[in-house]
């Protein structure tokens, strides 16, 4: 429930439905799909977000006030390369898994 | 208590009017097309308080209805024979995801030959849906049945949807006098719509309908099954409900003149009446003859029709379908199946196909030779009753020699 | 309401199993993310299903059906109208199907529900083929693409959405890419201001489908765009309005090229067909400048 008036946290009770549905929001370890993992040059890195607007996975974040201002969310990455294909400074390499997530 | 002279169509209207549905999608196929028509006047003048969405298929129909019911509102729509067909496929989808819509379905044959005119093959294809079945004998039952099927397919038990299968022209085109319950009976009768089970709404989200793995399907499917076995309790006592307060006598089968009748015929919308008249003549001779009428088709009253048939010796069984690959239509099937173990003989009929009228020499036609059967005069019968001689040779084409 | 099991930004889950550099995860991410969680989405089988979720699984925040693979417009349809019929007038309804559930098996709902003008969000991701049973051809797949069903190259062109939404005078249609989020997220955000149908139509890579490297989906989709393979333009209030006017055509090779579809193609053929793109685009832009 995205909208409560009164902003209080609602009491809940499981009730049973009939038919197909999904009612559990939930996500898969999709980081298990991975074969090359980007990794960021932090020195070639400016910060410009590229990497997390294009990320189809919506799993990089940008903190400008750190060094290592990239960070990837490595449980979800499928290691897809898009992030270091379109980095206008080719800051990300990627890097060939060896077995270890 | 208002009587109108209505046709089945307009009784149909009355009753979704009565029912205060809120949205209508609803495309027009003769002989349903009054219906699409009558519906979109009544909003278009103010009359109906419901959005009507006037759609390009039978197929967008079911679905917009369905998604609209989804929603928290009584839906309707109203098709016939192909139209129907062209539903199908969501046909499966409103039952499994348990939206009660109730929709009048105006019998007309299937192609091929091409028909414009009645015979059940259309509902009859669709009774393996998941949508309940009732069959109509006369205008008066349509109104009757509609509310009868909303309030049973809205009950918590229950939750499939429901069509109410009436005949074409026989009963679409036929006026009769009707007496059209007041709103406020039927508001009382029904209640107002609410939402529950599977819905969409922002405040309170779900995913309706994902795919199901091969581990949860059967049980979705078996949800569905206890749904029927409970709507063949629940109908009854909404048809009690409706007595009560509307004082008309309402029932799942229909037994006419069976208590000590030798042979009985069964049979399904408007040709009961024919046959009712028969039996009455037939008696009047002497014949130990009845009828029994199934008014609740889906699902299957299996015990209710053992129950009334079993000491009968002769049963013949009148499809107005072909059942074609088969010795007689589906009605014959689940009626032998209800009575296998009874010992009475049940035979199979087709008759009434693609408009052609069933009058009372049909049906005295498959009478005498159930007697003759049951006299042990003879074992054969004619299952096509009213085909003609000539089957074979009705068109002819001329060749070049 | 959802159980949440998983934390996440914004309404779809992170860990969606599309493949690696599936252009569609991320436009379905941005048309969410505009739209926001007011919303009720209807998803026919296909790839996007993938959000729909599995037995009592799904990826998505907000509330919605899997519908038939031809029924979208119309499931949209009904929501809309079942929501106006108890005053909801601010929910946004939205249908997001695949190219062969809206140019295909699902084209004469499309036009039912933009010809009766449904106040809805429509949104086709167009990957060209069916890919979720296995790429096969369809009616958006483009000239002599290789797909399952059409091995040797598909003999016709592919169907135009917008212009053919054009024809039924609809109140906003525009097409869209991946390589160009901004102006995607402006269009989704128009759409949905929209009083009336409003349809996207977005050019979405595939490289499972495509058979290219993952990590040039973005490039692909901007390459389609530069070469003139793909047009970004709007139709609003009876005109066209084109995005990004080309002053001069990139190598057809900058687009085909890394993908296997395209492999077989010939140096004349991949003459021909840089012709025949150009053409294309001159007179879709003739078309739109004597005022269509």
């Amino acid at each position: 429930m995205q909208k409560q008036p009164d902003g209080r946290t609602p009491e809940l009770k499981k009730c049973r439905v009939l038919g197909p549905m999904a009612s559990i929001f939930t996500s898969a370890n999709t980081g298990s799909f991975r074969i090359e993992r980007p990794v960021v040059d932090y020195d070639k890195c400016i910060k410009c977000g590229i990497c997390a607007r294009n990320c189809p996975g919506n799993i990089i974040e940008i903190k400008k006030e750190q060094k290592e201002c990239v960070e990837i969310d490595y449980y979800y990455c499928k290691g897809c390369g898009i992030c270091a294909n379109e980095c206008p400074q080719k800051a990300i390499a990627m890097v060939r898994e060896r077995g270890e997530h | 208590m208002a009587y109108k002279m209505l046709d089945g169509n307009a009784a149909a209207v009355e009753a979704m009017v009565l029912a205060r549905v809120k949205v209508i999608s609803a495309y027009p196929i003769t002989p349903q097309s009054y219906i699409a028509e009558k519906l979109a006047d009544l909003v278009a003048k103010g009359v109906l308080d419901a959005e009507y969405i006037r759609v390009e298929s039978e197929h967008t129909a079911m679905t917009a209805a369905t998604t609209a019911q989804l929603t928290g509102v009584r839906a309707a729509t109203a098709t016939s024979s192909v139209g129907l067909a062209l539903m199908h496929e969501v046909l499966g989808m409103t039952a499994g995801i348990r939206m009660p819509v109730v929709m009048p379905v105006v019998n007309r044959a299937l192609l091929s030959p091409w028909s414009l005119w009645c015979d059940h093959s259309d509902t009859m294809d669709e009774r393996d849906s998941g949508w309940m079945q009732f069959y109509c004998q006369d205008v008066q039952d349509i109104i009757d049945l509609m509310l009868v099927a909303y309030k049973t397919a809205e009950h918590d038990q229950v939750l499939l949807p429901a069509m109410v299968c009436f005949d074409g022209f026989f009963l679409s085109h036929s006026m009769q006098k009707v007496d059209v319950p007041e709103q406020e009976l039927v508001d009382n009768f029904l209640g107002e719509y609410k939402r529950k089970n599977l819905y969409l709404d922002t405040s309170d989200p779900m995913f309706v309908n994902d795919l199901t793995p091969p581990e949860d399907y059967t049980e979705f499917k078996y949800q569905m099954k206890v749904a029927m076995d409970n709507a063949l309790q629940v109908a009854p006592e909404v048809m009690a409900e409706f007595e009560r307060s509307f004082g008309r006598k309402l029932s799942i089968i229909e037994e006419f003149q069976t208590a000590d009748a030798d042979v009985v015929l069964v049979t399904l919308g408007s040709m009961s009446g024919t046959a009712k008249q028969t039996v009455l003549r037939l008696r009047e001779k002497g014949l130990k003859v009845g009828l029994l009428r199934i008014v609740l088709y889906r699902p299957f009253p299996f015990k209710q029709i053992r129950e009334a048939l079993k000491n009968v010796k002769v049963v013949g069984v009148l499809d107005r379908s072909s059942g074609l690959g088969l010795p007689g239509g589906p009605v014959w099937v689940e009626v032998s199946c209800a009575l296998s173990g009874c010992g009475a003989v049940v035979k199979p009929y087709i008759g009434g196909l693609g408009g052609r009228d069933v009058p009372e020499s049909t049906i005295e036609k498959i009478f005498n030779e159930l007697l003759a059967i049951k006299n042990q005069e003879t074992e054969t019968h004619t299952s096509w009753i009213d085909t003609k001689a000539n089957a074979m040779d009705i068109r002819e084409v001329l060749k070049v020699v | 309401m959802y159980e949440l099991h998983s934390a996440s930004k914004g309404l779809v889950s992170h860990g969606v199993t599309t493949c690696a550099g599936c252009a569609l995860e991320l436009i379905f991410r941005n048309v969410l993310d505009v739209l926001g969680e007011d919303t009720i989405i209807v998803i026919p089988p296909g790839c996007s299903a993938i959000f729909s979720g599995y037995g009592k699984e799904t990826a998505i925040k907000i509330p919605g059906i899997q519908g038939t693979l031809e029924s979208t417009a119309a499931a949209i349809s009904g929501i809309k109208r079942g929501l106006l019929a108890q005053g909801n007038t601010h929910t946004t309804v939205l249908g997001f199907a695949g190219d062969g559930a809206t140019l295909d098996i699902g084209l004469q709902s499309l036009s039912g529900m933009v010809e009766r003008n449904e106040n809805v969000v429509y949104v086709c991701y167009d990957n060209e083929a069916y890919m979720n049973t296995g790429i096969q051809g369809c009616s958006s797949t483009p000239l002599w693409a290789s797909t399952t069903t059409t091995p040797s190259g598909k003999p016709t062109p592919s169907k135009e959405l917008v212009r053919i939404l054009a024809a039924h005078n609809i109140p906003y249609a525009a097409t869209a890419s991946v390589a160009y989020l901004t102006d995607l997220r402006r269009k989704v955000k128009k759409a949905k201001e929209t009083e009336g149908a409003a349809v996207l139509h977005v050019q979405t890579p595939c490289p499972t489908g495509w058979r290219f490297d993952p990590a040039k989906t973005i490039e692909l989709a901007r390459a389609a765009v530069e070469t003139g393979f793909w047009i970004l333009y709007e139709f609003e209030n009876g005109k066209f309005i084109i995005n990004k006017k080309l002053k001069s055509f990139k190598p057809i090779e900058a687009y085909i090229k890394g993908q296997g579809r395209f492999k077989h193609l010939t140096a004349e053929e991949i003459e021909k067909l840089q012709a025949a793109v150009q053409q294309s685009y001159e007179r879709f832009v003739n078309s739109c400048n004597a005022g269509q």
